[in-house]
């Protein structure tokens, strides 16, 4: 499976700038151990020591909060778009 | 003076220079400014406070601009209420109403932050301002930055009340409604400001913005009598305004302004999505995202940004957190307004309506000083109580018919 996967502001310098990048991987957690290997210095930034998905960071397939589906076990097809997106934002 | 320090990560304590950022590259957590309040030593007094002018910025060595306000310079200080009737309806001794349904110029609390913010994004050279917004803020950053000559782009919910709609367009800022609830207008938000290189006062302005918030609570202490309550309770949306009201007193102790007075935070949601009071009740600190469904629109913010923070607050200072149903909403929208002939938005009906309901249970003691924090205007939402109010009794412009409505009502006519 290859997504296409929107990297945020604050992560840009681990993707040589770029703002998107396409990755394959069966669901999210896949996705972003095979962004480390493209990018290292990136899992440490989206997952805490065990693996989980920081507190602060929310990950989005086609713009549904992984969360709501199955966290790092949401799969992933083709052509899906995934986005990554610090969580601090917003409200008041 | 001017006692910025810098912007520090509230996770890891990695700092970073003045800048328009929000979060931290190594951890993603938030970044707050910290400040060095040792430098306002023998300085800051309350004398100095009560000599300047009445507004938020009397205070403007606690907010983070380098000069004076560019933006919303005759913001804040709004008043605070000794709600004697509300006293007797609720059966407590002391309450108050700090009431920001009046705060200048767009009726909502949000003036204050974006005035900070909007400052603040003149200093850094932007030339456009954005939000993403549930109404209130929509409506402050619209007005606030035609009267700065800033153009700007306001991010809502497609379904938002009309009044909140109308009273951000009539400034001719650029309104965008996105089919999805505020978390997914956040979320394009995020990415958007990523894009543009806009200020967004939420976004990559944010630490800022939310800064202006804590000028609630230092007015809220000099009103008092340089005193700060026993209990405050605060409305929940991101949560921001609860950690903001908290910092403000401790700021206020730790600058000698005020003594401890062990005060403890309250907040404050709606049933329909009360992630963050359902954490206090459930006692952990892991927040759990919700889609939101709930009357209080400026308050439904499923994925509250703040709410780990919110949730520490609550309990460090020995606070407490509850929701309330849409009815109950409505039901202290009209109670505050009957017994105070205030008009709170339906956030201001979740706060009294929480409160009320903490009373009853015991949470909140009745015979200790307690302030509510009212942030909106009910004129921004009056489809919540439009079928709950009466409706005009129609007569003909006849004496007769006038005196036939009196009667009935009890009053005689004088003779």
């Amino acid at each position: 499976m290859t997504v296409s996967v929107r990297i945020p502001t604050p992560l840009r310098k681990l993707t040589g700038g770029a703002d998107e990048v396409n990755i394959e991987g069966a669901n999210v957690g896949e996705m972003i151990d095979n962004l480390e290997a493209a990018h290292p210095g990136l899992k440490e930034r989206l997952c805490d020591e065990n693996g989980e998905i920081r507190r602060f960071v929310n990950v989005y397939v086609n713009d549904e909060d992984v969360r709501f589906m199955d966290g790092r076990a949401t799969a992933l097809k083709d052509g899906d778009e995934v986005s990554i997106v610090p969580a601090i934002a917003g409200g008041c | 003076m001017n006692i910025v320090r810098a912007l520090k990560c509230r996770e890891c304590g990695h700092e970073y220079e003045i800048q328009p950022t929000h979060v931290c590259e190594f951890c993603f957590g938030p970044l707050e400014v910290v400040y060095d309040y040792e430098k306002l030593d023998g300085y800051f007094t309350r004398e100095l406070i009560e000599s300047r002018p009445q507004n938020m910025w009397r205070y403007k060595e606690l907010l983070p601009i380098d000069g004076e306000p560019s933006v919303g310079a005759q913001n804040g200080f709004t008043p605070l209420v000794r709600a004697k009737n509300l006293e007797k309806a609720l059966g407590v001794s002391e309450l108050y109403i700090k009431n920001d349904s009046v705060c200048y110029p767009t009726l909502s609390f949000k003036d204050r932050v974006v005035s900070v913010a909007l400052s603040k994004a003149v200093e850094f050279g932007f030339k456009t301002v954005a939000c993403a917004s549930t109404g209130n803020l929509a409506g402050s950053v619209a007005a606030n930055a035609a009267a700065a000559g800033l153009e700007s782009y306001v991010f809502i919910p497609h379904d938002l009340e009309q009044g909140k709609v109308l009273g951000a367009g009539i400034f001719g800022t650029k309104i965008i409604g996105i089919k999805g609830k505020y978390d997914d207008v956040n979320r394009l938000c995020s990415e958007v400001a990523g894009k543009y290189g806009w200020a967004f006062v939420n976004v990559n302005v944010r630490p800022f913005y939310a800064e202006g918030s804590k000028s609630l609570g230092y007015e809220m202490m000099e009103q008092l009598g340089w005193k700060a309550p026993k209990h405050v309770v605060v409305p929940m949306a991101s949560g921001s305004l609860c950690t903001k009201v908290h910092k403000s007193i401790k700021e206020f102790i730790k600058l000698g302004l005020i003594e401890d007075n062990g005060t403890a935070v309250y907040g404050a949601q709606a049933t329909g999505c009360s992630p963050i009071a359902k954490s206090v009740k459930d006692g952990t600190d892991l927040i759990h995202p919700v889609i939101a469904d709930t009357i209080a629109k400026s308050l439904a913010i499923g994925n509250p940004a703040d709410g780990f923070y919110a949730n520490r607050v609550i309990n460090e200072t020995g606070g407490w957190a509850e929701d309330v149903s849409d009815q109950e909403v409505i039901d202290a929208m009209k109670l505050l307004a009957e017994t105070e002939g205030i008009f709170a938005e339906t956030a201001g009906g979740v706060t009294l309506g929480c409160a009320k309901k903490m009373i009853e249970s015991g949470k909140l003691p009745r015979d200790e000083s307690i302030v509510l924090c009212i942030t909106g205007n009910g004129l921004k939402t009056q489809e919540a109580v439009v079928d709950a109010i009466d409706k005009p009794r129609i007569i003909d412009a006849n004496l007769k018919d006038f005196d036939e409505l009196a009667a009935a009502d009890g009053f005689d006519a004088a003779a």
